[in-house]
């Protein structure tokens, strides 16, 4: 149909630009045309094209529905009382036996009528919206032309609407966080109708499995999220004490030591770091450096869990690791060359230089840079997930096993998730919480890094 | 002047005194740098070291030569040579009977069930193709090379120490003496395993490949760079050369910044949301995937390309307006195209990201044991990252090579693609 | 005349310059190209055949020349000509880049600053430098002139050290001026004052030689005036190498002036002499405005 729609829209071009060449007598007389043909030719073909392509559009998401209505308002009436969840179940049959991913000779007769009846509609639904669609862009199509003289500005027309397509575009990346924003708290507030935020926000026990049966014992779950909160914070500490020194003092060495010809060599090197999946460190993370160091700690007498926060921590740290030297690399660069001067001519060595006036200097780019590295310790997932554990553990102990708001994001959806139980729900919850917490320390730091840049510029 | 003199000196000697601490100071202070420098560069090295030395028999696999007896009671017992009957008989039968001949000294139900252990279970398949493609084989015997089992390919590898107790390794002794037989009698190949590239995801670990999921990789990248490249460069043009500096510019700048650092578990939650709950899009295809990644590319794309236009000189717009090209011309004829290697550089990047990414694929369900090799945009599938976080979860030893395996292979596309970026960058990229 | 003069150079290019002048000082004597008197008695500091390359190109080309203690020498010439360079050699500021070599030999208080034995922390103690643009440390107004003797342990303690701060900063002038916010940010000053500051900061390591490259360049007349007459005051206490471009300044400010060109060093002399009757022709079209 998007074919056939298309070359409508080619044909309307073709039309409108000899239709422009035609009044002015020819293309000798394009110069008396407002805009060069092809614009005539664009401004027509686009007129064709796009509210047909929306008609289509607006068919298609809704065409759906409004199918499935029908062929439910046609089954037997005991198949429409079925309770919220049978229905989506008995739904789901119906889908596949349509797509042929279920025979017809294996399911009930009625669900066999049912699907024919789908499909028979879903075949009128088609041809009408096709038609539709078509006589939209014919009639769009010869309304615009009709529009087609010497001094229409098609040109203009034709770039105000391209200019328009590009702020869409531009806007998507706001509907994305609109999107987030309302997906995360729609759900959020379902699942405060179960749990209170009071209990979700300071209750000290997670146990989400909910019982499938009521008169199974612990049925109600709880969702006290501080445990969670405090594995995350965890392990981002844990990764930051590596990642921060380790990150500023390559940086130091690179930017303010190293020969070039070592810099050219060594700073790719340690972006390799930053380009690894995190899915590989979180390999690394549970079966190397996990049993290495429940190794390590048999041997001087610790006990470390396998899945310990310490080797989620280390290895995350190795992950923020070139995240860190490279912003700490730019904002040592970023300090002006004068300043680096003053303090040497005043006799200062090298390293007192640095760390008297350059690191000072750039210590608002570094901190704000740290905060990037935060929220990204706090919102990094494959690592916690396969290294760090799903124990709620509330402890401060980093050789324990604990689990994040990440990791129980991850475990709470995985697989098929229905759409009404706290369980599932908590996972957005929590989801909102993450949000939030990386957008306050995203905002800060890019406000901080940004007013450091402005200084020195 | 001789009181100048002598404070001087006292100054001079002050500054004397002071240098050999400060010195020791310095070096510490540079011996800290290479210290960070070298614990970067170790870890660098551990990682690549330790998966390469775990992954890189996962390119090579065990066959073992058997003699089988196309014996035509279990075959075929009427004698019809009809394509059905070949097609539904029992040729794990088939195996088991030509096993038991072969190795009478296997007896008792355990002792035969690690003999029917030895060999993977698609030997079944193949040794039906042989029967369906030569019908004459029935009656007589041969020599097939087929296809290890998992435990036995970990064994021939090295990576089973024969020394451990019996209890602690997952093959028994009774399997071990068989392998040594099969060895000294030069029964036992290791080839390069090319179903690793050509299979989908199994349980057996000796079958499972990566087929499945690198194409659905290519799907899932293909959906996102269809929509993230188109918009991104849309918008970045937009943003740059035409937004006027107002409250909605700011806050669409700032919320694309704080949109790159957003985590990728988030742009999951909303995949799920919005796209399957609410649209109703189906589960674990690569159509949602890519609309998921490409939402979480789009920011970086933006970025870059907002930078790589920056880059292109006023003078170069100035000229293009002098000649009467209105704003669009302008863009199109001119910055645009001059701009183009650094946008496709970032979108390289981009795209490098999306094919690393699996935590928001686990949410829409992504993560699913999938067979079959995926075809299409609605075809459910995997990815590489979310395959490896598969095999990764599965106790079994043979698939910690997978899993190594299929991160080399990860990784070679990843540097395969930054290595185009950084071509690209160096090649076409203009200093003004 | 022009002519004549150029001859002049020719004929002096190749011998020995002895003691030239009627406002002579008594030096060594020395082969150099350079019009006028290259030497004085007792320099502090005194640079022989001192050549300076930029990986292939030569900045500096075979330059000699002595610093008077308590005196005020000025480096004059067109842009590029090296002035500021040649200035960056005398504390050996040219080692924080890359691909500079300098040959040649330049000695303070006799012995060779480019010496292997030569520490590079407490020349720079003894050479103190001001730079085109006020560069305070982005620290408090007495951090930054308290850095230089902390770091080199100039004082015992911290009454030293305030006293050391107060002189530094009075002696630049700037005391009366901020006295009562010394914990505020040095850039928050203005630029006359950033400079001065700098001078301070320069000062309160009490340096022998303080070289001084364009300092008023960045600064509105006023404040130049202030930083001009703070240089007269500071000439009593130390030797002073400034580059200028400014020739009034250099008028105004020095005792002896220097004209470079090209990488050479043309003329030395005598400010007066230099700016009333230049020997050199190229110094002549200098001055004149002709030329640069």
């Amino acid at each position: 149909m998007i074919v056939v729609i298309l070359l409508l829209a080619s044909i309307a071009f073709q039309w409108a630009k000899h239709r422009a060449i035609s009044l002015v007598g020819g293309t000798r007389g394009i110069r008396n045309l407002h805009s060069l043909p092809a614009y005539y030719g664009m401004y027509v073909a686009l007129w064709c094209a796009l509210p047909a392509l929306a008609v289509l559009g607006v068919w298609h998401l809704f065409g759906d529905r409004v199918v499935i209505g029908m062929v439910l308002a046609q089954m037997p009436l005991a198949f429409q009382n079925l309770p919220a969840d049978q229905a989506g179940l008995l739904l789901n049959d119906l889908r596949n036996v349509v797509a042929g991913a279920i025979p017809m000779d294996t399911v009930r007769p009625e669900i066999v009528a049912a699907a024919h009846h789908w499909q028979q509609l879903n075949a009128q639904s088609a041809v009408a919206g096709g038609l539709l669609a078509l006589s939209v862009a014919i009639i769009v199509g010869v309304l615009a032309l009709r529009t087609v003289r010497s001094d229409l500005r098609a040109r203009n027309r034709v770039e105000k609407m391209a200019e328009w397509a590009l702020l869409a575009s531009s806007g998507i990346a706001v509907l994305t966080t609109v999107g987030i924003l309302a997906s995360v708290l729609y759900e959020a507030i379902h699942f405060f109708h179960f749990v209170s935020p009071i209990d979700f926000l300071f209750g000290t026990t997670w146990s989400p499995q909910m019982a499938m049966r009521d008169d199974q014992v612990g049925s109600s779950g709880a969702f006290g999220a501080v445990p969670l909160f405090a594995g995350t914070l965890l392990i981002a500490l844990i990764a930051l004490v590596v990642s921060v020194p380790v990150g500023l003092f390559s940086a130091i060495f690179l930017a303010e030591y190293a020969v070039r010809s070592v810099r050219t060599v060594i700073k790719p090197l340690l972006e390799i770091l930053a380009g690894i999946p995190t899915v590989v460190y979180g390999f690394f993370a549970a079966l190397t450096v996990g049993p290495l160091l429940r190794d390590f700690g048999v041997s001087v007498g610790l006990t470390v869990a396998s899945e310990s926060a310490l080797s989620a921590g280390l290895v995350m740290g190795v992950m923020i690791i070139p995240f860190i030297s490279s912003i700490a690399d730019d904002m040592i660069t970023a300090v002006p060359q004068s300043l680096r001067d003053g303090a040497y001519a005043l006799g200062a060595t090298r390293s007192e230089t640095i760390r008297n006036v350059v690191l000072p200097a750039a210590l608002p780019g570094i901190v704000g840079g740290v905060l990037l590295a935060a929220s990204r310790a706090i919102g990094e997932t494959m690592i916690v997930v396969m290294a760090a554990g799903l124990s709620a553990n509330l402890t401060a102990n980093p050789f324990q096993a604990v689990t994040t708001v990440t990791v129980q994001i991850a475990t709470l959806l995985v697989g098929d998730s229905e759409f009404d139980s706290p369980k599932t729900l908590a996972a957005f919850a929590l989801g909102l919480v993450l949000f939030f917490a990386t957008l306050v320390l995203n905002v800060i730091a890019l406000k901080v890094v940004r007013k450091y840049r402005e200084q020195y510029d | 002047m001789t009181e100048s003199a002598g404070h001087q000196q006292t100054t001079q000697q002050r500054v004397a005194a002071s240098l050999r601490r400060r010195y020791a100071a310095e070096m510490r202070f540079r011996a800290y740098g290479v210290f960070a420098v070298a614990v970067g560069l170790l870890f660098v090295a551990f990682l690549f070291t330790s998966i390469i030395s775990k992954g890189y028999t996962a390119f090579e696999q065990t066959y073992v030569a058997v003699d089988v007896v196309y014996s035509p009671e279990l075959i075929d017992p009427a004698g019809s040579r009809l394509a059905e009957t070949l097609q539904a008989a029992d040729y794990q039968a088939v195996l088991r009977a030509s096993l038991r001949a072969e190795f009478p000294q296997f007896e008792g139900r355990t002792s035969l069930r690690h003999l029917y252990g030895t060999v993977s279970n698609s030997a079944e398949q193949v040794l039906r193709d042989r029967v369906l493609a030569n019908p004459a084989l029935i009656g007589g015997h041969e020599r097939v090379w087929l296809l290890a089992h998992g435990h036995i390919d970990m064994f021939v590898k090295g990576q089973i120490d024969r020394n451990l107790p019996e209890s602690a390794r997952p093959i028994s002794d009774e399997e071990i003496a068989w392998v040594d037989a099969l060895q000294t009698a030069h029964r036992v190949q290791i080839r390069f395993n090319k179903a690793f590239f050509t299979a989908g995801d199994s349980r057996e670990p000796e079958q499972a490949g990566v087929a499945g999921a690198l194409a659905g990789s290519a799907l899932t990248l293909f959906m996102a760079l269809l929509l993230s490249f188109p918009i991104g460069v849309a918008a970045a043009v937009y943003l740059e050369e035409f937004a006027p500096k107002n409250v909605w510019t700011d806050i669409i700048e700032v919320n694309i910044n704080n949109l790159a650092a957003v985590p990728s578990i988030v742009f999951g939650l909303l995949g799920l949301a919005m796209f399957i709950q609410f649209f109703g899009l189906p589960r674990s295809v690569p159509l949602v995937g890519g609309l998921v990644l490409s939402l979480m590319t789009l920011p970086t794309i933006i970025i870059t390309g907002r930078a790589s236009l920056k880059a292109v000189p006023p003078s170069i717009r100035e000229a293009a307006f002098g000649m009467g090209a209105s704003p669009m011309q302008m863009v199109l004829h001119h910055v645009l195209p001059l701009a183009l290697p650094g946008v496709l550089t970032g979108t390289i990047i981009g795209m490098a990201r999306a094919l690393g990414e699996s935590a928001p694929l686990l949410m829409i369900g992504m993560v699913a044991f999938i067979v079959d090799v995926p075809h299409g945009l609605s075809d459910p599938s995997t990815v590489l990252p979310v395959q490896i976080y598969l095999w990764a979860q599965s106790p079994e030893r043979a698939f910690v090579e997978r899993t190594s395996g299929a991160i080399m292979v990860l990784l070679g596309f990843l540097l395969l693609m930054n290595a185009v970026a950084v071509i690209l960058r160096n090649r076409f990229e203009r200093r003004w | 005349m022009t002519i004549e003069k150029h001859q002049h150079v020719v004929n002096i290019s190749r011998g020995l310059v002895f003691n030239e002048g009627d406002q002579s000082l008594p030096g060594e004597a020395i082969e150099t190209k350079t019009v006028g008197q290259v030497t004085v008695d007792s320099p502090v500091i005194s640079a022989r055949h001192v050549n300076v390359h930029y990986g292939e190109k030569q900045a500096i080309k075979d330059v000699s020349i002595d610093v008077a203690k308590n005196a005020v020498i000025a480096f004059i010439g067109p842009s590029g000509c090296g002035k500021s360079t040649f200035l960056r050699c005398l504390n050996r500021m040219n080692d924080t880049i890359a691909n500079a070599k300098v040959s040649g030999s330049i000695r303070l208080d006799g012995s060779d600053i480019y010496d292997r034995s030569q520490d590079i922390v407490q020349l720079r103690a003894r050479v103190g430098m001001v730079f085109q643009k006020p560069n305070p440390f982005p620290k408090s107004i007495y951090e930054n002139v308290a850095y230089g003797p902390k770091i080199h342990g100039l004082a015992g303690n911290r009454a030293d050290l305030d006293e050391i701060v107060q002189l530094s900063l009075r002696k630049a002038g700037l005391w009366e001026e901020v006295k009562d916010r010394l914990d505020n940010p040095g850039t928050g000053l203005s630029g006359g004052q950033q400079q001065r500051l700098c001078i301070a900061r320069a000062i309160a390591v009490d340096p022998e030689v303080i070289l001084m490259d364009e300092p008023c360049s960045a600064l509105d007349p006023i404040a130049t005036a202030k930083v001009e007459d703070l240089i007269d005051e500071l000439r009593e206490n130390y030797a002073i190498v400034i580059v200028t471009h400014n020739m009034q300044q250099a008028a105004r400010v020095s005792q002896r002036t220097a004209y470079f060109h090209l990488g050479d060093l043309i003329e030395v002399g005598p400010t007066e002499q230099i700016f009333t009757n230049p020997r050199h022709r190229l110094t002549e079209d200098y001055i004149t405005g002709r030329f640069g």
